[in-house]
């Protein structure tokens, strides 16, 4: 009964998302207050079904309900509870019911926090959301309804597949998710104001914190996701350059276009035009990313099964939403008009040249990720595009981003001297250079790449540390005391500093397990040793061992350091009986300076086995640098300046009223 | 006019992406050509699900057309298949083996006690080993045999009674004849 009732609920949730999709939006255009007025409940009525249908696929999975399609594939009885849970996105039809419950969370969330802003302004921007509602809910009552029943219901189910039983798995998806879906709020403010015709800085200054927490759990979904990849492939690597993480990685560069982009607009008045597009194609590139792991056009270690009609139906709503818009683009951008003048060197020069970088980069990606499907389109065979080829696009094309993240900040809104701006930045290239140089000498004379790799990161650090102590003793005037000064600088510069400092530590981490990793397969016998990176590691044989739903082999790996233990690995091999598969755990020794990983590889005769040992310097710094990234969003979005705008304007609402 | 244009690009560039990924949805980026068709089957030795003291060898078949239908007790699809699979080896045409894959034998004979089963013999696979050398990646999976122990047609997926009308039937009337 409970499913009928969940898919009852998505179907109610269908027409409110109509009404929502189309009363308010005609409201606006025809100034009828009451018609506006619906935006708003309609919004919270359709969140509160769509996680009630949630909610009932839930109850499914825990009741071990194997009637229902969906759970006899992605569930058994002997999968613990937790994992039962997230197994409800484990797989296609339930992952996009999770995608529709953030994409209504998010409209709910603009309609309980945006009251501040104009009535039809509000009416426009829910409707569009509805709009996007409307499409998702259709798809998935119409092609991949999760509340399917079976007419023999099996005995048990076929299990959650067993990479997907991690806690990794149960917050990776629902965070990435949450950003994907998240920059549908920045499409449909840009929509609703092309529609509207009202496009100037008070739209940037409302849309800024909502892209900005969307690209905060979009970073931490990409973090979250290349560290699942890392400890639970067993291989060690922690980005592939698959289509899927690809997918995850284009909306974000974009979105990273966009957050500097709306800077400039909510500032100085410019880029109108261009902010408005790059809103639109970051949203349009997480729709995109469901349609390449959805429809099968891509293959992928993560793709989803696939099935044509779900093909279609996506690539229809894809043409629909994203043609429609650069439509609507293409018709009203002429008229939004330039904004303010500035000169060539100006802050807006490097933050406009930042943009052209992230979006050639995302180009890359794009190009790199669709290229095998082009040439089977074009009937020129089948072909993989790898990591060589995005290694060498990608990193040429960051190199200068690197470069203005350390100018661009100390660069003067309108007009800047680029003499003055090389003076005061010649200590900080000069010590970026020695740094890298210092490194790459102590750690045995990296390649020119590391190097410059290396020289990347410390510019970053050093141009910050001056940018700072300009603001904290600006020259002369040495009045207030540093303390004073250091709180007055507005939290949001704060957060970018953080940001960019966590982009510093994360091409740190980066260089150093790419130049300084050591990575070895060894035969082992009870008793064998092996020495990496002065760890020497010895083989104390493999137990069997029951798991909750599996039977492991557990290696015992002892790691001393002269003589002195440092720490007992225990790597896994975990055979999963229902789905046959067998699961790779590393056993890993996270340090602040590097990680030590073991994982067991094939058995080989007489107790035998074949063990690689990775020693990874500073790799946490990778995941560290994208959690400090995050950071810093945190504090630019939750800036005075937004929550001192909301009591400002309600305060004036209130007047009005009164 | 040269201004105006500027705007529409980003939409003339989609439109010509969106036809590639429509043309993309009719291609299958897993469809590789099976490297096996037209070769030999590879050799194994198994015993039977419902008897393990029975050896059945790949040479125990050759001089007969035969098929090979990839099957296990913990495979959804497979429920799906059977159904179909009963039906059809009812028909007669071609001897239908299982190879019952990375299973366990109770189950597998339980399953088969209960659903019906359609094959002539089920050979046991446990470890998956025969299953792996037939290439097999995904369960249910479906090879047919010609007499001198090639491979000549393999299905990803369950069949379905259009795979068996337009795939299966036309190749075994060519290999009886």
């Amino acid at each position: 009964m409970i499913p009928e009732i969940g898919h009852f609920a998505l179907w109610l949730a269908l027409g409110v998302a109509l009404m929502l999709s189309v009363i308010p939006i005609m409201g606006a255009a025809r100034g009828r207050g009451d018609w506006m007025a619906i935006a708003r409940p309609a919004a919270t009525l359709q969140f509160v079904l769509v996680a009630f249908a949630f909610g009932c696929l839930v109850a499914a999975f825990v009741g071990n309900d194997f009637s229902v399609l969906y759970v006899a594939t992605n569930s058994n009885t002997s999968l613990p509870t937790h994992y039962r849970v997230a197994a409800v996105w484990g797989g296609h039809e339930g992952s996009m019911l999770l995608w529709l419950l953030m994409l209504t969370g998010w409209a709910f969330a603009v309609a309980r926090f945006s009251k501040h802003l104009p009535a039809p302004v509000l009416a426009r921007i829910l409707s569009v959301m509805g709009w996007l509602s409307v499409g998702f809910l259709l798809f998935l009552l119409l092609t991949s309804n999760p509340f399917d029943r079976l007419a023999n219901p099996p005995l048990d189910g076929r299990d959650l597949n067993p990479l997907l039983q991690d806690p990794g798995m149960v917050f990776h998806p629902p965070m990435l998710y949450m950003g994907y879906v998240g920059l549908s709020v920045a499409f449909s403010f840009a929509v609703a104001a092309l529609i509207g015709g009202n496009l100037d800085t008070t739209w940037a200054r409302w849309t800024r914190p909502w892209t900005t927490v969307a690209w905060i759990f979009l970073t931490i979904g990409i973090a979250m996701g290349s560290g699942w990849a890392y400890y639970e492939l067993g291989w060690g690597g922690w980005w592939f350059w698959d289509p899927v993480e690809n997918a995850s990685f284009m909306p974000w560069l974009v979105a990273t276009a966009l957050i500097h982009s709306l800077a400039v607009t909510e500032k100085r008045g410019s880029f109108k035009s261009w902010t408005v597009l790059l809103a639109i194609l970051a949203f349009s590139l997480s729709l995109l990313g469901t349609f390449l792991v959805r429809s099968g056009v891509l293959s992928s270690v993560h793709a989803f099964a696939t099935d044509p009609k779900r093909g279609l139906f996506i690539l229809g709503f894809l043409v629909l939403v994203i043609g429609a818009s650069l439509a609507l683009y293409a018709w009203r951008a002429p008229s939004v008009g330039l904004g303010a003048r500035f000169e060539w060197v100006s802050r807006e020069t490097f933050l406009l040249a930042n943009n052209v970088l992230l979006m050639a980069a995302c180009g890359a990606v794009l190009l790199g990720t669709l290229y095998p499907l082009l040439l089977d389109a074009l009937g020129m065979g089948k072909i993989s595009v790898g990591p060589p080829y995005f290694d060498t696009v990608f990193v040429p094309l960051m190199a200068p981003l690197i470069f203005l993240i350390g100018v661009g900040p100390l660069a003067r809104w309108k007009q800047a001297e680029l003499p003055q701006l090389a003076r005061r930045l010649r200590w900080a290239f000069g010590a970026a250079i020695v740094a890298a140089l210092l490194v790459s000498w102590l750690r045995g004379h990296l390649g020119i790449v590391s190097t410059l790799g290396l020289a990347m990161a410390f510019w970053i650090v050093a141009a910050l540390a001056t940018d700072l102590a300009d603001r904290l003793r600006p020259n002369g005037i040495v009045k207030t005391s540093v303390l004073h000064r250091a709180r007055q600088i507005p939290r949001a510069m704060v957060g970018m500093m953080v940001a960019h400092l966590g982009l510093a530590v994360f091409i740190f981490g980066v260089t150093m397990v790419k130049s300084g990793e050591v990575e070895r397969d060894v035969k082992m016998a009870v008793g064998d040793t092996t020495e990496v990176l002065g760890y020497t590691f010895t083989f104390r044989g493999v137990q069997s061992l029951p798991g909750p739903n599996y039977r492991a082999a557990q290696g015992t790996i002892a790691v001393t350091r002269d003589g002195k233990p440092v720490t007992t690995l225990h790597p896994e091999k975990r055979n999963f009986p229902v789905t046959g598969a067998v699961m790779t755990e590393a056993a890993i020794d996270a340090g602040f300076t590097r990680d030590l990983y073991v994982s067991l590889g094939e058995p080989l005769d007489g107790g035998t086995w074949i063990v690689r040992v990775y020693v990874k310097p500073f790799i946490d710094w990778i995941w560290g640098g994208c959690l400090m990234m995050a950071f810093g969003g945190f504090l630019a979005a939750t800036d005075r300046r937004y929550r001192a705008k909301v009591r400002q304007t309600q305060a004036a609402d209130a007047k009005v009223v009164a | 006019m040269m201004k105006s244009l500027r705007y529409i690009l980003p939409l003339l560039a989609f439109l010509v992406l969106a036809g590639f990924l429509a043309r993309g949805l009719n291609l299958d980026p897993r469809e590789v050509p099976s490297p096996l068709i037209g070769k030999p089957a590879p050799s194994f030795a198994l015993t039977r699900l419902d008897d393990p003291a029975t050896t059945f060898k790949r040479d125990d078949m050759l001089g007969k057309v035969w098929m090979l239908n990839v099957w296990a007790s913990w495979c959804v699809a497979c429920r799906e298949e059977h159904p179909l699979l009963v039906e059809f080896s009812k028909r007669g045409l071609v001897p239908l083996y299982g190879l019952n894959y990375k299973d366990k034998r109770p189950d597998g004979q339980g399953w088969l006690a209960r659903f019906g089963n359609p094959y002539n013999a089920s050979l046991f696979d446990d470890d998956g080993r025969v299953g792996i050398d037939f290439g097999v990646y995904g369960v249910p999976e479906t090879f047919l045999i010609d007499k001198q122990g090639v491979i000549r047609l393999k299905h990803i997926g369950p069949l379905t009674p259009d795979v068996i009308r337009e795939r299966i039937e036309p190749m075994l009337k060519k290999l009886n004849a």
